[in-house]
């Protein structure tokens, strides 16, 4: 297959995605609750993350998570955040001007940024103001302050019923409660509607720029060069922005196989871990661990997403430490015992990476890793000693290249 | 080998809480307790951190000089007893600050806010503007006040006011009205002042490192919980003091790329901080209030009284501050909150005698809409909140409350300080700290007079 075939098994996926291996359990052997259970909605997500066989659909989908970042916490309900997911899973290769629309009124995104409170004659601007500043322009570029006010009038209508058994269900437009006076968005005159809002936003020129760097930043650690970067606005705005032609661009261009590794967001990274091993979900302890390692899936830290330049501090050092201690844990007590007694450096360290399946350490790194399986050998120095302490030599060599190359894409 | 080592004992399963039990069953008379008024934990009860912290020489045998002692004896030599000390704490989302001090006597004040306006026996005097009132959970906030420790500024902002939460938010953190700076502007601070080899300097008592304390050559740490930083370990000594030895040359690696070199630093410093923050004991409430953001303050009293080398400290207020509705509930509780876990820190650091020593800025990266929206809510404004608390705090106003009558072109609360100004105020006064390496433009701001 080559390289092109290689990115459209990717991007073109066929047919419904395909789960394979052991469904989701909790520590105790129950099915999850997705819907029900706190926590359980990113377990949910992260067995598909797992699980799945098309691994660019996820990928995406979380990428327009980070992008267009609905509030768990703030929604408070389960079944609207997941639905949300799946509106981005079905739309992640599409039109983004279709995706922007879908989102505008979406359940978990209206409760997020208040858009069903935004009524003709009571405006309320989170939305309007969020979605040119961090879904379609980008801050300061394109639009002004007075935009954001004759945006929000543009959104008006989108309204919910609340009981206090469903909380709030029924989202729907109610022309009652829009805004028809006319509006300058942009400097355009006109009786703008919902629908125009988005459009507007797409149409408005600093639009593709937006949109292919911000896209471009999820794959490549540096910026395109302005020839890239033009080149792939012009393909942009030729597909009538379509995502697929500039993720297919991105993928085969020769930066992104160029490019210096990067830190894996947590939950590619937990991810990634699980399917090197073939474990599926079986416990709730990633809920926890994903939440201190700074990525609890349908919950980012605000509607700007999560800071992806800046995965790792101290705090968020320890809990991917954790998260590799807890992944490795089965398969380290299920190491032989005895273990063999003459097992090299070499072959030690071979065994430790392709339990992960082979990420590539670089040569400081390698050189630490046989610096420790040197050390801890030469520990041993009793009868009966070399086989235990090989077997904790291994166990420490896979925790060592979970917390150092495994960590980065590289 | 080490006495540690697993046939030395005839027993494969040493571990090192065994070992450190050992140690200090031999050597461990007269070890202190880890806090004045805390009982002496179960056993030897004292973790290794701790061991090592009070103890210093016991724990050589089993993680070796080279691992233990020369660093921690450096940091505890940056631990200046007289050394001062900053704590910012953010207040995510815009406080509304027409909410804390509500001007009440400002006759646009009912007009603006027709169902947020709070009554005049609602509210708590405020001393220093009688057209302000402080807000009613705010009572002991208002108390420190009335003792000359709060310095408020009641109209914090910065010329063209930017909207966005997370654009002025980013113009709080860096110290700069421009966009794009990597440095926040504390962290700049901690790459003149601090040492290469204490992340302590600079610690994030909350989920993740804060931007503020972004440094570029300086290490610096966050700590997302209020007991110890442990790693959990799935090897038993000897092989586990060699794992964390490896781990801990791993973050000495060099590394070509930005992406490596995150993964190596975040590595040595996590290394570092493992090594030398000392565990915690639970116990006691220690008179604060049963909120997350209590505890943190609890915990960062509790390490300054061990003496442990923290120049600056960040934590994030209680609750969200993006009050686009309904806000006049949750408002309260979250100032409530707020307002209770400063008082009980600035009172335990009163009664640890510490309180000479320690500075509160509390900030929030806008203040809202004086006119209230239509959801019962507020949306972005302009000028809002600054507060400079502590025993050494200056205690009077600094800039005026603007009224209401004057707003700017898009109806928001004209300003009447700069952070900037404040930002130059405290690293003159407070660090003594020439400012003009640090706050871009810093010579242009006029400085309020923030500590006594």
């Amino acid at each position: 297959m080559g390289l092109v075939d290689a990115v459209r098994s990717l991007t073109r996926p066929a047919g419904k995605p395909r789960l394979t291996g052991p469904k989701p359990i909790d520590e105790n052997g129950l099915a999850i609750a997705p819907v029900d259970a706190a926590g359980h909605d990113h377990l949910w997500w992260l067995d598909r993350m797992v699980r799945s066989d098309q691994q660019l659909v996820e990928r995406m989908t979380l990428i327009f998570h980070d992008w267009f970042a609905t509030l768990g916490p703030k929604v408070s309900m389960q079944r609207p955040m997941i639905e949300h997911s799946n509106l981005l899973r079905g739309g992640c290769f599409g039109s983004f001007l279709t995706l922007l629309t879908r989102v505008t009124a979406d359940p978990a995104m209206l409760i997020t940024l208040d858009g069903q409170k935004n009524r003709k004659g009571k405006p309320n601007e989170n939305y309007a103001r969020e979605m040119m500043e961090l879904f379609s322009l980008g801050a300061r570029r394109g639009y002004t302050e007075n935009d954001v006010r004759e945006m929000a009038r543009a959104l008006t209508g989108w309204t919910n019923e609340y009981s206090a058994a469903l909380g709030a269900y029924d989202f729907h437009f109610d022309p009652k409660l829009h805004d028809k006076g006319r509006k300058t968005i942009f400097g355009r005159r006109g009786r703008w509607s919902w629908q125009d809002g988005p459009r507007l936003c797409v149409e408005n020129p600093k639009h593709a720029s937006f949109f292919v760097r911000k896209l471009w930043s999820y794959f490549v650690s540096t910026p395109p060069g302005p020839e890239r970067e033009s080149e792939l606005i012009s393909l942009y705005r030729r597909s009538k922005w379509k995502i697929r032609p500039v993720v297919e661009a991105i993928l085969l261009g020769p930066e992104f196989y160029a490019d210096s590794p990067m830190v894996k967001p947590p939950a590619v990274y937990l991810a990634s871990m699980l399917r090197a091993r073939g474990r599926g979900i079986d416990t709730t302890a990633w809920i926890r661990l994903s939440e201190r390692a700074g990525q609890l899936l349908f919950a980012p830290p605000d509607v700007s997403g999560w800071n992806d330049a800046r995965w790792l501090d101290t705090a968020r050092m320890q809990a991917r430490w954790e998260m590799v201690h807890e992944v490795i844990r089965p398969d380290i007590r299920g190491l032989p015992r005895p273990y063999p007694p003459d097992e090299t450096p070499g072959e030690a360290i071979g065994k430790a990476l392709r339990a992960w399946a082979d990420p590539v350490p670089d040569q400081g790194e390698l050189a630490e890793l046989n610096e420790f399986a040197a050390r801890t050998a030469a520990l041993a120095d009793g009868p009966g000693e070399p086989s235990s302490f090989r077997r904790l030599r291994q166990s420490g060599l896979q925790q060592l290249v979970g917390v150092g190359s495994g960590m980065v894409m590289m | 080998m080490s006495a540690g080592a697993p046939n030395a004992c005839g027993c494969g399963e040493f571990t090192r809480s065994q070992l450190l039990h050992a140690d200090a069953a031999e050597a461990g008379n007269g070890l202190p307790r880890i806090e004045e008024g805390m009982p002496v934990p179960a056993g030897t009860g004292m973790s290794r951190r701790s061991l090592l912290l009070k103890g210093a020489g016991l724990a050589l045998s089993v993680y070796g000089a080279k691992l233990a002692l020369p660093s921690l004896e450096e940091g505890i030599a940056a631990a200046d007893p007289a050394g001062r000390v900053l704590v910012s704490i953010f207040l995510d989302g815009g406080l509304d600050v027409m909410s804390l001090l509500a001007p009440v006597g400002d006759p646009r004040y009912r007009k603006l806010r027709p169902t947020l306006a709070m009554k005049r026996s609602q509210t708590l005097p405020f001393s220093e503007d009688e057209r302000l009132r402080w807000h009613p959970a705010a009572r002991r906030l208002a108390k420190l006040h009335r003792e000359g420790k709060v310095t408020v500024f009641p109209a914090m902002g910065y010329g063209g006011p930017d909207q966005s939460h997370f654009t002025s938010r980013h113009f709080y953190e860096i110290g700069e009205v421009e966009v794009g700076a990597r440095t926040g502007w504390l962290g700049r601070y901690l790459d003149l002042a601090g040492t290469a080899d204490n992340p302590m300097q600079g610690l994030s008592l909350e989920k993740a490192l804060s931007p503020t304390l972004a440094t570029s050559v300086n290490p610096v740490a966050a700590l997302n919980s209020t007991g110890g930083f442990e790693l959990s370990s799935p090897v038993v000594d000897p092989v586990q003091a060699e794992l964390f030895r490896s781990f801990e040359r791993m973050g000495e690696l060099p590394s070509d790329s930005p992406g490596l070199r995150q993964l190596r630093d975040a590595t040595a410093q996590t290394s570092k901080l493992r090594r030398e923050l000392p565990s915690l004991e639970p116990g006691g409430s220690g008179g604060y209030p049963g909120h997350p953001m209590a505890a943190r303050l609890r915990q960062l009293a509790r390490y300054l009284g061990l003496g442990l080398p923290i120049r600056v400290a960040t934590l994030t207020g209680a609750g969200g501050y993006d009050t686009h509705a309904s806000q006049a509930g949750t408002l309260a509780g979250n100032i409530k909150a707020t307002s209770d876990s400063i008082f009980a820190f600035q009172r335990d650091l009163e009664r640890r005698g510490l309180a000479d020593r320690v500075l509160i800025h509390v900030w929030s990266e806008f203040g809202r809409r004086p006119a209230e929206n239509g959801s019962a809510g507020t949306d972005h404004g302009a000028a809002g909140i600054g507060l400079v608390i502590g025993s050494r705090a200056s205690g009077r106003m600094a800039g005026e409350f603007p009224g209401l009558e004057r707003l700017d072109r898009l109806e928001n609360l004209r300003h009447t300080s700069d952070f900037r100004g404040l930002y130059c105020g405290l690293l003159e006064q407070w660090f003594g700290q020439d400012p003009a390496a640090i706050i871009p433009g810093a010579a242009g701001f006029r400085r309020p007079k923030v500590v006594r």
